[in-house]
């Protein structure tokens, strides 16, 4: 069974959120408002979050794309009244939009701010009809559920299906989250961290390796690659 | 008639006054339900809105994703501490003074819980799966933790109301014949489930509430600490701290204290029992309120001096958003006005009247309304990742179902009281009779020890056993 992890690369990274847009568009995650966003209800499963450091002569600016952390040890799985978010068996962090009650509870307890909350029906304009994804597992959620990053679950399904039509196992790069797959600089990496051969596996160890918030103890499947 | 002695008397004018407010309703009453039950009408039209478009209505957003209706939860289970305090630790400590108020302090704490349980299920994103939190319920979440400790604590609190109510109950069926309607007359025939007063009866009264008082003590505790809990389980800064349960429960005395006092002070006014409520229970209640002013001190200086002394940079932005920041206002008003003016009010004994007390009592509830909102809001403002710090501020669906809750609260005290005798005749009587053949004997014996000649010699001069009670002022009027 894999363990599926992602690397992001700092150092390439140029802040020009491809991502954010491919998985708005993967996951057919709502276009928040004028009016929504500006009061702060913008759904973004990945967020590019701009990071100034220092000042006068000195000040720096950073971005850090945000997707899910995926936690080994998940805060909100654990504070969850109703088992509507749950680990899944590959590490995945999972939403059932269908039981969640809507308490903001996983919100609450997510120190990396990676839940968001249905605070009204998802509304899509006629003219992004065409580019819904049809796929069940990005199929838009109802008004008052959380929701989240899945790393693209269905097309992890999609992969697997193909490999078994194929007649072979899951391949290192068969899975490719629409992130990764956008980023024009490749600064994103996905695989399975259990997997000594693949390309997650040795990146993650490499020193400019870590993790956010690593002392609180979630064990982050996300892991960054520190700016040289 | 016979002359009646002066316990008799005291007996029939309390069972007059006590079940006036069943017999007689006022058109005062009529207007104040009317204007209660519009105010609750807005708060369900509020909360239509809400369930209309979703929780965009109110003014929770991606980085504050609770507010006001948390802040009510926890205020509200606060305040029902009320009941269990003034009445289990009383009646376990043995305090006489209490019998006259212990019914409207397990009133609040019923009603209280009612309330605060349902601002959980108004915040809920989908309150038509409420049934999954049965179906799927996990005991490893604060949020099931909280809905076994509430459901249990009402359901102790009902039954902690109840038994003593029997003797009164069976009171009302037996004095209110005439002129009561018929359903009326069967209710308090039902509830009072064949009460006679035998000894037997009263044995096993007394062996149920004595246990019940003992048992509901620590659920009283239990609850309010799983409700700091749903805090303090999770990573926030301000929330991650151990001493959070104590200090939540302190709080909720606190503020529980507060309630009882303003609602006695209500009651009093408007039903005309100064006779029984007299300024001593208010005074009591004031040093009670007192000493948790100090408590509360000791919990906000040891929180803050020991976080602060560190400083790290989340506590470092806690700190400036509550003593100069965003939420300053609230925060300066619970320090001053829900703490030290509170304190000073009946710390002085210029101010140490009911008039002081009951302003200090108010005080108190908006301060410690205060309290747990800038305790939500402000924990969840601290960011942990570099996000901008967001603000939250209450819409008027928001507001207005606050007010909702609160109108709430006041419309089934209401009603509760043309159902229920607001004071608790049996004990109050009870110890009016006791206290008849204890303060006589106890100041005769006192007297008698001052006397250089010695006890034997003064039966004589001993004072009039019970004329003289009536002029005292009736529970502890005697010098204990």
């Amino acid at each position: 069974m894999p363990r599926w992890g992602m690397v992001i690369d700092l150092d390439k990274c140029t802040a020009c959120q491809s991502c954010t847009v491919a998985c708005r568009v993967e996951n057919n995650v709502p276009i928040a408002g004028q009016r929504d966003s500006d009061e702060g209800r913008a759904i973004f499963w990945n967020e590019v979050i701009p990071v100034i450091e220092g000042e006068g002569r000195h000040i720096k600016g950073r971005f850090i794309p945000r997707p899910c952390m995926h936690c080994e040890n998940p805060p909100c799985v654990q504070v969850c009244p109703v088992g509507a978010t749950f680990k899944d068996p590959e590490g995945i962090v999972r939403q059932d939009y269908e039981r969640c009650i809507g308490c903001r509870y996983c919100t609450v307890a997510c120190p990396y701010g990676a839940r968001y909350f249905n605070w009204r029906a998802p509304e899509f304009a006629e003219t992004h009809a065409s580019y819904r994804n049809p796929d069940a597992p990005a199929r838009p959620r109802p008004v008052g559920v959380v929701e989240k990053c899945t790393f693209c679950v269905q097309r992890s399904e999609r992969a697997r299906r193909r490999a078994a039509a194929e007649g072979r196992a899951l391949r290192d790069g068969d899975v490719v989250p629409a992130c990764v797959q956008t980023c024009p600089r490749r600064a994103r990496f996905f695989g399975d961290l259990d997997d000594e051969r693949s390309q997650v596996y040795r990146l993650a160890r490499s020193p400019r390796a870590f993790r956010f918030l690593e002392e609180l103890g979630t064990r982050p499947q996300v892991i960054y690659l520190m700016e040289g | 008639m016979g002359a009646i002695g002066p316990v008799e008397a005291f007996r029939r004018r309390l069972e007059e006054r006590a079940l006036a407010p069943l017999t007689r309703t006022g058109r005062g009453y009529y207007l104040l339900v009317g204007g209660l039950l519009l105010v609750v009408a807005w708060g369900l039209y509020a909360y239509t809105s809400q369930l209309r478009e979703g929780l965009v209505v109110t003014g929770m957003r991606d980085r504050i994703m609770w507010g006001l209706y948390i802040t009510l939860f926890v205020l509200f289970i606060g305040i029902s501490h009320a009941g269990t305090l003034i009445s289990a630790i009383l009646r376990v400590t043995n305090a006489g003074w209490r019998a006259p108020i212990t019914r409207m302090a397990e009133f609040i704490t019923v009603v209280a819980l009612m309330v605060g349980a349902l601002m959980p299920l108004v915040d809920l994103g989908r309150p038509d799966r409420i049934l999954n939190l049965l179906l799927y319920g996990r005991w490893q979440s604060p949020v099931v933790w909280d809905l076994l400790s509430i459901t249990t604590y009402l359901t102790g609190s009902v039954i902690y109301l109840y038994l003593p109510l029997i003797p009164d109950l069976a009171l009302c069926r037996d004095r209110l014949l005439q002129g009561a309607p018929r359903w009326r007359r069967r209710f308090f025939r039902v509830a009072s489930l064949g009460w006679r007063g035998t000894p037997r009866q009263r044995r096993l009264l007394g062996s149920a509430i004595g246990m019940m008082m003992v048992l509901i003590i620590p659920v009283a505790v239990s609850v309010h600490t799983v409700v700091s809990w749903i805090f303090a389980m999770t990573l926030r800064e301000p929330w991650d701290n151990p001493m959070f349960g104590a200090y939540f429960v302190a709080g909720a005395i606190f503020s529980g204290i507060a309630g009882i006092i303003l609602l006695m002070a209500l009651l009093r006014k408007i039903y005309r029992f100064e006779e029984y409520i007299t300024a001593r229970h208010f005074v009591n209640l004031g040093y009670m309120l007192g000493a948790f002013v100090l408590i509360m001190i000791y919990f906000n200086v040891s929180e803050y001096l020991t976080t602060g002394y560190k400083m790290n940079e989340e506590v470092a932005f806690h700190f400036r958003q509550l003593f100069a920041g965003e939420l300053a206002p609230l925060y300066w008003f619970y320090l001053l006005g829900g703490l030290l003016v509170p304190g000073l009010l009946i710390l002085l004994p210029a101010t140490r009247s009911v008039a002081g007390i009951v302003t200090a009592a108010v005080l108190v509830t908006l301060g410690m309304w205060a309290e747990r909102y800038f305790i939500v809001v402000g924990g969840l403002r601290v960011p942990l990742m570099p996000y901008e710090a967001a603000s939250y501020a209450p819409t008027w669906v928001e507001w207005s179902i606050m007010a909702g809750a609160f109108a709430g609260f006041g419309l089934i005290i209401a009603l509760f009281c043309k159902l229920f005798p607001l004071i608790a005749v049996w004990e109050v009587a009870e110890h009016h009779e006791e206290e008849a053949v204890r303060v006589p004997r106890r100041v005769a014996l006192a007297w008698a020890m001052t006397r250089p000649e010695g006890p034997e010699r003064a039966g004589a001069e001993w004072p009039e056993p019970v004329a003289n009670l009536e002029d005292t002022p009736v529970l502890g009027g005697g010098r204990r």
